[in-house]
C-alpha cells in the first residue's frame, strides 16, 4: 500500500470536487425550493397536479424498470432492446384498441375493452422478447459480458427499424377512449381519470408481478438462479426456463406499459421505446438494479422528480427554460445516488460472484 | 494465407484503378479549359445531370421533407426530365431535422463531384450542420423550406455563401402572428413554447418581440427538450402564467403532443393555440387529435402566389393523388427551376455533347436571378440569398380528420384561410 504524494493529493482533490458537488447540489435544490414557495406562483391544486402526472409518468418507468431489473438480476446482463419491447407492446395494443374502439365495443365494455388492449400489448411483448431471448441472446450465454451487451444494441436497432419497414416513419394517434375522458374531483380537487386509471393499472401489475416472484413456485426457482445459476441447476431447476420466463414477465410489464404509455400520450412510432427506455433504465439503477421494489420505486421517484423538479427548483433561480433541464435533472439525480448510495436506493444484494 | 490474400487484393486494387484511368482519360477531347474559381462539372455525353434533394425524410416531420421533394421531382417533370437532352438525376439524402443529420447529409453530397446543385434542407438546423461542408466543397443549396432569419441575414458569414432560400424569413412569419394574435384576435396576453430547434427559437422570439411591440404582454417563455412526451407539468407552468393565446411554432413531434394534452391542464381550457409552417400538415391532425380543431396554422398564403398555383396543384394531384402534405411544395418548384434557369446560363455545352458547369458561376447566376416568374410570385434573390417572397396567411384548422386535409380545395378548405 505504497502511495506517493501526488497520488494521495489526487484522491483528495477527487474527493473534494465530489463533495463540493454534492453540497451545490444540495444548496441549489434547497435555495430554489425555499425562493419557489416564497413566490407564491402555484396554487395547491398546481402542486397536487406536478406530482399526480409525476406519479403517472414515473408508474410507467416502474413497470419497464421492472424488466431491466429483472433480466440483470438473473444474467448480470442489461437488455438494451428492451425500451423496443415496450414499443412493440404499444403498437400492439393499438390495433386492437383501434379495432376495439371502431367496432364500438370499447364504448359498450370500456372496462373489458381496457383489459383486452393491455393483454394483448403483454401478448405481444412477450412474443417479441422470447424471440429475441432466443435468436440474440441463449447462443451468447456463456460469452463475456460485452458480448450480449453489444448484441442487445443490435437487437434494439433490429426491431426499431423493423417497426418502421412495417409501419412506415409517421406517427400513429392511439384511439381516444370515452370513458377515460374527463376528471374526477378528490377533495375539490380535480384530477384526469386516464393518469389515476394507468397508475392504478400499474400499481396492480407491480402487485400481480411481485407476487410471482414472491409466493410462486417458479418465483422462486427464479430467485434462486439469480443468487447462483449453477447451484440452481444443481438443485434441479431448469435454468432455461427460468431465464425465459424472467424475459417473458418482463416483457409483459413492458408491454403493459406500452399500452398504458400510448393513453396518457396518445401517439406512438417507432422510435417511441427509446427514451423511456433510457429513462426507466435510469431508474432501474436508481433503485438499486436487479432489485425489484427498487425499480417500482426508483420509477416513481424519477417521475416525480423530472415532473415537479424544474418548477420546484429550477423556476425561481432565473433559470430560463427550465423544462429543457428535465433531462438533466433526472441524470444528475442518478449521478447524486450514485455519489450518496453507490448500490441504488434500495440497493442490490450483490451476489458474490459478481 | 493473410500475406497472400493482401498481396492478391492490392494487385486487384491497382489493376482497377488503372483500368479506370485509362476508361475515363481516353474519350475525352477536351476543348474547354475549366478557369472557374470552384472548378467545374463535367458532365459526359452520356452522363446525367445530377441535382441531389436534402431534407427530412425520416421520423416526424418526414412530411415536411417529403412535400418539398414533390415540387422538385414535379419541376423535373415540367422539364421533360431532360436539360440540354441529357437526362436529369435527381438523388435525396435524409437529413433528419437535425444539425447532426444535416451535418451527415452534407459530407456525404460533398464527396460526389457529379453534383451541379442542390434543392434543401427543409428544417434550418440542418442547414446549420450541413452548409460549411456545402459552401466549401463549391456546391450551392436553395432551401424551399428553412425559415430561420439569420440565414440570409447579412451577418451570416462566409460559410452561408452556397446558400440561398425561396422561403420567406420567420422575421415575418412571426410579425404576421403576432398581428394576427393582437389585432384580429384581440388577444393581450401570450405565452410560447419552443423545442430548442434553431428555427422554433428563433420564431417565437421574433413573435414575441412584435407582440410587446403591439402592446400585448409575453407572460411565459417556455422550451422542452424536442423528444419530450410529457407536456403537462411545462403547460401547468404555462397555465400559472394565465396566458390568452399560445404560440409553438414548433416540429409535429412535439406539436402533437402539446395540442393533445394542452386541454387536461386546469387553467388552459380554453386558450387559442397557434403554430406555424412547421406543423402545417395532416400529421399534426394525426398526432393531435381531436384538440386541433380550432387551432391556428401560419403558412405561406397560397392565394397571394402569382404563378399558376392551380395547375400545380393539378399535376401534384395527377402524379402523388390526394392532398400536398406540406405547405414549401411550390416553394420546392420555383427553387428547382431557379437551379436550372442559372444552369442555362452558365453551362457549357461542347458539340459531342459535354457539359461543362463553372461552380462559382453558376452560384453567382442564381445570386442574380431577377424578376423570376415563379408559382410563389416573382423572385428576386439578395446578395445575401434572400429570394422569396413573403406573404402569410394564418389558416384555422376546420376538422381534425386527417383524411379532409386539402387546403386547396376550392369550396371545403381545410385548413381554411382567416387572416389576412
Amino acid at each position: 500500500m505504497r502511495t506517493s504524494f501526488g497520488e494521495r493529493l489526487l484522491d483528495l482533490a477527487v474527493s473534494g470536487f465530489l463533495w463540493g458537488f454534492r453540497i451545490l447540489i444540495v444548496l441549489v435544490v434547497v435555495l430554489g425550493t425555499f425562493l419557489t414557495i416564497r413566490a407564491g406562483k402555484y396554487t395547491g391544486e398546481q402542486w397536487i397536479d406536478f406530482v399526480v402526472f409525476g406519479i403517472s409518468q414515473g408508474s410507467i418507468y416502474a413497470l419497464i424498470a421492472l424488466g431491466y431489473t429483472m433480466v440483470y438480476g438473473i444474467l448480470r446482463m442489461i437488455n438494451f432492446a428492451h425500451g423496443e419491447i415496450f414499443m412493440s407492446g404499444a403498437f400492439g395494443g393499438y390495433f386492437i384498441a383501434t379495432w376495439l374502439t371502431v367496432s364500438g365495443f370499447m364504448d359498450k365494455y370500456p372496462a373489458l375493452g381496457f383489459v383486452i388492449a393491455i393483454l394483448s400489448g403483454m401478448l405481444v411483448s412477450t412474443l417479441i422478447a422470447l424471440l429475441v431471448e432466443r435468436i440474440a441472446y441463449r447462443p451468447l450465454r456463456g460469452a463475456p459480458r460485452l458480448v450480449p451487451l453489444i448484441s442487445a444494441i443490435g437487437a434494439s436497432f433490429f426491431l426499431q427499424y423493423t417497426f418502421r419497414g412495417f409501419f412506415g416513419p409517421g406517427v400513429y394517434a392511439y384511439p381516444s377512449i370515452t370513458a377515460l375522458d374527463g376528471e374526477w374531483m378528490f377533495f375539490g380537487v380535480g384530477v384526469l381519470k386516464v393518469q389515476i386509471i394507468v397508475a392504478i393499472a400499474a400499481f396492480v401489475m407491480m402487485g400481480i408481478l411481485y407476487s410471482i416472484v414472491m409466493f410462486t413456485k417458479i418465483g422462486k426457482a427464479m430467485r434462486a438462479v439469480s443468487e447462483d445459476k449453477d447451484v440452481a441447476a444443481l438443485m434441479g431447476i431448469d435454468v432455461n426456463r427460468i431465464i425465459v420466463s424472467t424475459f417473458a414477465l418482463g416483457a409483459a410489464m413492458a408491454g403493459a406499459a406500452g399500452v398504458l404509455y400510448a393513453l396518457t400520450y396518445r401517439q406512438i412510432n417507432f422510435f417511441t421505446g427509446f427514451t423511456p427506455g433510457i429513462k426507466a433504465f435510469t431508474a432501474a439503477v436508481l433503485g438499486g438494479i436487479g432489485n425489484i421494489p427498487g425499480a417500482m420505486v426508483g420509477g416513481l421517484v424519477l417521475g416525480i422528480v423530472e415532473s415537479v423538479g424544474p418548477a420546484l427548483f429550477l423556476d425561481s433561480l432565473g433559470i430560463p427554460r427550465p423544462y429543457q433541464l428535465k433531462d438533466a435533472i433526472a441524470y444528475i439525480m442518478l449521478v447524486m445516488i450514485l455519489l450518496f448510495r453507490p448500490s441504488g436506493i434500495l440497493g442490490e444484494r450483490v451476489s458474490k460472484k459478481a | 494465407m493473410t500475406k497472400r490474400l493482401f498481396a492478391i487484393l492490392s494487385v486487384l486494387v491497382l489493376a482497377s484503378m488503372l483500368i479506370a484511368a485509362c476508361g475515363s482519360k481516353a474519350p475525352a477531347a477536351a476543348t474547354y479549359t475549366c478557369t472557374d474559381a470552384l472548378g467545374c462539372v463535367t458532365i459526359g455525353p452520356s452522363d446525367p445531370v445530377h441535382i441531389a434533394y436534402w431534407g427530412v425524410l425520416s421520423g416526424a416531420d418526414s412530411s415536411l421533407g417529403e412535400d418539398s421533394k414533390r415540387g422538385v421531382e414535379i419541376a423535373i417533370d415540367d422539364m421533360g426530365g431532360k436539360f440540354q437532352n441529357h437526362s436529369i438525376l435527381l438523388t435525396t439524402e435524409d437529413a433528419l431535422c437535425t444539425p447532426e443529420g444535416g451535418a451527415t447529409a452534407a459530407t456525404k453530397l460533398a464527396t460526389d463531384t457529379s453534383i451541379v446543385g442542390l434543392i434543401g434542407s427543409s428544417c434550418s438546423d440542418e442547414t446549420v450542420g450541413g452548409i460549411a461542408t456545402l459552401t466549401k466543397a463549391g456546391l450551392t443549396t436553395i432551401s424551399p423550406s428553412n425559415t430561420r432569419p439569420v440565414l440570409t441575414s447579412p451577418d451570416r458569414g462566409p460559410d452561408y455563401a452556397g446558400y440561398l432560400r425561396t422561403a420567406h424569413s420567420d422575421a415575418f412569419q412571426g410579425k404576421a402572428v403576432a398581428e394576427f394574435a393582437y389585432n384580429y384576435l384581440k388577444v393581450t396576453k401570450a405565452a410560447t413554447l419552443h423545442d430548442g430547434s434553431t428555427y422554433a427559437q428563433a420564431l417565437q422570439q421574433v413573435f414575441a418581440d412584435e407582440f410587446k411591440k403591439l402592446g400585448g404582454t409575453i407572460v411565459a417563455q417556455e422550451a422542452v427538450a424536442k423528444d419530450a412526451t410529457d407536456m403537462k407539468p411545462v403547460l401547468t407552468t404555462i397555465a400559472a402564467a394565465g396566458p390568452e393565446f399560445l404560440y409553438y411554432p414548433v416540429f409535429v413531434a412535439v406539436g402533437g403532443f402539446v395540442t393533445a394534452q394542452v386541454r387536461d391542464v386546469a387553467g388552459l381550457e380554453n386558450v387559442k393555440l397557434a403554430g406555424s409552417d412547421g406543423i402545417f400538415t395532416a400529421d399534426l391532425l394525426k398526432a393531435g387529435g381531436p384538440n386541433t380543431k380550432g387551432m391556428y396554422l401560419s403558412s405561406p398564403d397560397f392565394s397571394a402566389f402569382t404563378g399558376d398555383y392551380a395547375g400545380f396543384i393539378a399535376k401534384h394531384k395527377a402524379k402523388y393523388g390526394g392532398s400536398t402534405l406540406s405547405t414549401f411544395h411550390a416553394h420546392a418548384y420555383d427553387a428547382t427551376n431557379i437551379l436550372f434557369a442559372a444552369l442555362t446560363k452558365v453551362a457549357v455545352v461542347e458539340a459531342d455533347g459535354t457539359i461543362y458547369v463553372p461552380r462559382q458561376a453558376l452560384r453567382d447566376a442564381i445570386y442574380a436571378t431577377k424578376d423570376f416568374k415563379g408559382i410563389t410570385g416573382n423572385l428576386t434573390c439578395s446578395q445575401y440569398g434572400d429570394c422569396g417572397a413573403p406573404v402569410i396567411a394564418v389558416y384555422e384548422i376546420m376538422n381534425s380528420d386527417p383524411a379532409s386535409w386539402n387546403p386547396s380545395d376550392a369550396t371545403n378548405p381545410n385548413p381554411k384561410k382567416i387572416w389576412p
